[in-house]
């Protein structure tokens, strides 16, 4: 089994966000680049597939040349080659057009990635990616298993989740608890500095979305605190202050 | 500009993120047509008209009374081509963002999810979405002919606006490969308020020591109509279900009212609140870090103050 995993190189979760050039760009001062928390359980669940069934993982990113670390650490948890195609990740339909272009070619039975990139939160790539290879997409995915041709999978849906069967290929883009996230041990380190890593140009398209401005959100007043022997008055500032009761 | 929106239902019912949706489209100000999928109550679809529909789709065949992502996919393609919209609008849901995507694809059409205010069209149309997990927003201008507009929860008021409208069904044309993927079962949670569609929220974080206690967090869930939530140590320790987890990598919700018992409020939680207009934070740790990104806070024991709480509200009801 062929699988593809797409991973995003995003800040780290507990990263302060800011913008420079006049709200035009993102301030990569002091930030902790990690492979997107959902991409690194698609990741989790495509090497547990590996070691159980045989399979050989590709990973892909689109992104510049500083991704690689982002990459070579995927390749560390277990994926056999990389492609990186080396361009700005400006929006889903770029991103989604550059997997498909790379997925023509390799032709995998699997294409997994995260639900979204914590990011731009879209969640829209493995939706765009399984239109243009004519495959069925299923997001957020919380369980995968695959027996022969067929993978039975679990969707999260609100309030529950709901079972599906389907037959590969197909795209998939996963949550926990699909897999418990993998740490790199010292001999996956090692061995992902000689995996190839193959650095492609991007295909050219238009999205049809162009970025104007970034924006942060107005500060937050400071802290009303109530004495706790006086619910009262919580409930009465929450009825006639905040308007919310 | 016409505008399609798609409305999604549960049980019958539409659901009140879709309402918002039909609101929002009245509001940029467009001709509006809604179109629901799937088993959906005749009284539901006539009522979209109160929000400002002026004409409701029904795409009836019973084989979409599952929400399979491709076939509905097809659906509202086809739709958006024969009512010749310029815009689709949808509630962002675990069906409709990934639904949006494949239409978009489809119709070649600019697209936005997590869209949290009205377009400005003054000069093309730019969309402000919210991005890095609710800790900031990008405005986007969206350059294609054909738009499709996700929305975030209260990107609209719910405002009465106009009499229901008449229903009309809609043929769509389905090819076996739209239904390649086959659910089976679901398993869903049923007559509890559903988290990303409430208005409040009662949250539990480890500070309830252990799933036994979460009596007195549904029991304030009852009284005030409020879904229940918990962080995600709790979801991960199998003391509640993976779909109560709000946060960074769970659900993100933009509630009235957030309160949150016993949870510090670690920064990948506060990411999936921080759209919330209200946060309350109860804490016996004054240096709970929660309490920064409060509106109101309470130090004290969450077995206390819980249950003293909800005997104020229904006092106060």
């Amino acid at each position: 089994m062929k699988i593809l995993v797409c991973i995003s190189h995003v800040p780290d979760t507990t990263s302060k966000i800011n913008f420079t050039d006049n709200n035009s760009k993102f301030d990569t001062n002091g930030v902790q680049f990690i492979i997107g928390p959902y991409d690194d359980y698609a990741l989790a669940r495509a090497v547990e597939l590996k070691e159980t069934s045989g399979a050989t993982i590709t990973v892909l990113n689109v992104g510049q040349a500083d991704t690689e670390p982002t990459i070579r650490k995927a390749l560390a948890i277990g994926a056999d080659d990389a492609i990186r195609v080396n361009a700005e990740p400006t929006d889903s339909f770029f991103v989604a057009s550059q997997i498909a272009a790379q997925a023509k070619e390799g032709g995998y039975d699997l294409i997994l990635m995260g639900r979204e990139s914590i990011d731009y939160n879209s969640g829209a790539v493995h939706g765009i990616v399984g239109e243009m290879l004519g495959m069925p997409s299923i997001s957020p995915v919380m369980k995968l298993d695959i027996e022969g041709n067929t993978a039975k999978l679990a969707r999260e849906i609100e309030g529950g989740k709901e079972y599906l069967e389907v037959n590969l290929p197909f795209v998939a883009g996963c949550q926990e608890p699909i897999a418990e996230w993998k740490i790199p041990n010292m001999r996956g380190i090692m061995s992902a500095r000689t995996k190839p890593l193959k650095v492609v140009e991007a295909v050219s398209t238009d999205s049809g979305v162009k970025l104007q401005q970034f924006e942060l959100p107005p500060a937050k007043g400071a802290v009303k605190m109530i004495a706790a022997d006086n619910v009262q008055e919580l409930v009465a500032l929450l009825k006639n202050e905040a308007k919310v009761l | 500009m016409n505008i399609l929106v798609f409305v999604e239902s549960a049980e019958g019912k539409i659901k009140k993120t879709s309402l918002e949706a039909v609101a929002f489209a009245h509001a940029m100000g467009g001709n509006v047509t809604a179109i629901a999928i799937g088993q959906t109550e005749q009284a539901e679809l006539e009522n979209l008209g109160k929000y400002g529909a002026k004409k409701v789709l029904h795409a009836a065949d019973e084989k979409l009374n599952q929400g399979v992502i491709q076939a509905y996919a097809a659906v509202l393609a086809k739709a958006f081509q024969d009512e010749q919209a310029d815009v689709l609008v949808l509630a962002d849901s675990s069906l409709g963002t990934p639904v949006s995507a494949r239409v978009a694809a489809k119709l070649d059409a600019s697209l936005a999810s997590n869209v949290v205010q009205l377009p400005d069209t003054s000069s093309g149309f730019v969309v402000k979405r919210s991005i890095y997990t609710g800790k900031a927003f990008a405005n986007v201008s969206l350059t294609k002919p054909k738009k499709v507009i996700g929305i975030k929860k209260n990107a609209a008021e719910l405002k009465e606006v106009g009499s229901p409208a008449s229903v009309t069904a809609f043929q769509a044309s389905l090819s076996d490969a739209d239904f390649s993927t086959k659910i089976t079962s679901s398993e869903k949670a049923t007559g509890e308020v559903l988290l990303p569609e409430a208005n409040i929220v009662v949250s539990g974080g480890r500070g309830m020591k252990g799933p036994e206690h979460w009596g007195a967090i549904e029991e304030l869930a009852k009284t005030l109509g409020a879904a229940t939530g918990c962080s995600k140590p709790v979801s991960d320790m199998g003391w509640r279900p993976h779909h109560e987890h709000v946060g960074q990598t769970g659900v993100k919700v933009a509630p009235q009212l957030y309160i949150a018992i016993g949870i510090s409020g670690a920064i990948q939680h506060l990411a999936g609140v921080n759209s919330s207009k209200c946060i309350v934070v109860v804490n016996k740790d004054p240096e709970a870090p929660f309490f920064k990104a409060a509106d109101y806070g309470i130090v004290g024991d969450a077995f206390d103050i819980l249950p003293k709480l909800n005997d104020a509200i229904k006092a106060a009801k």
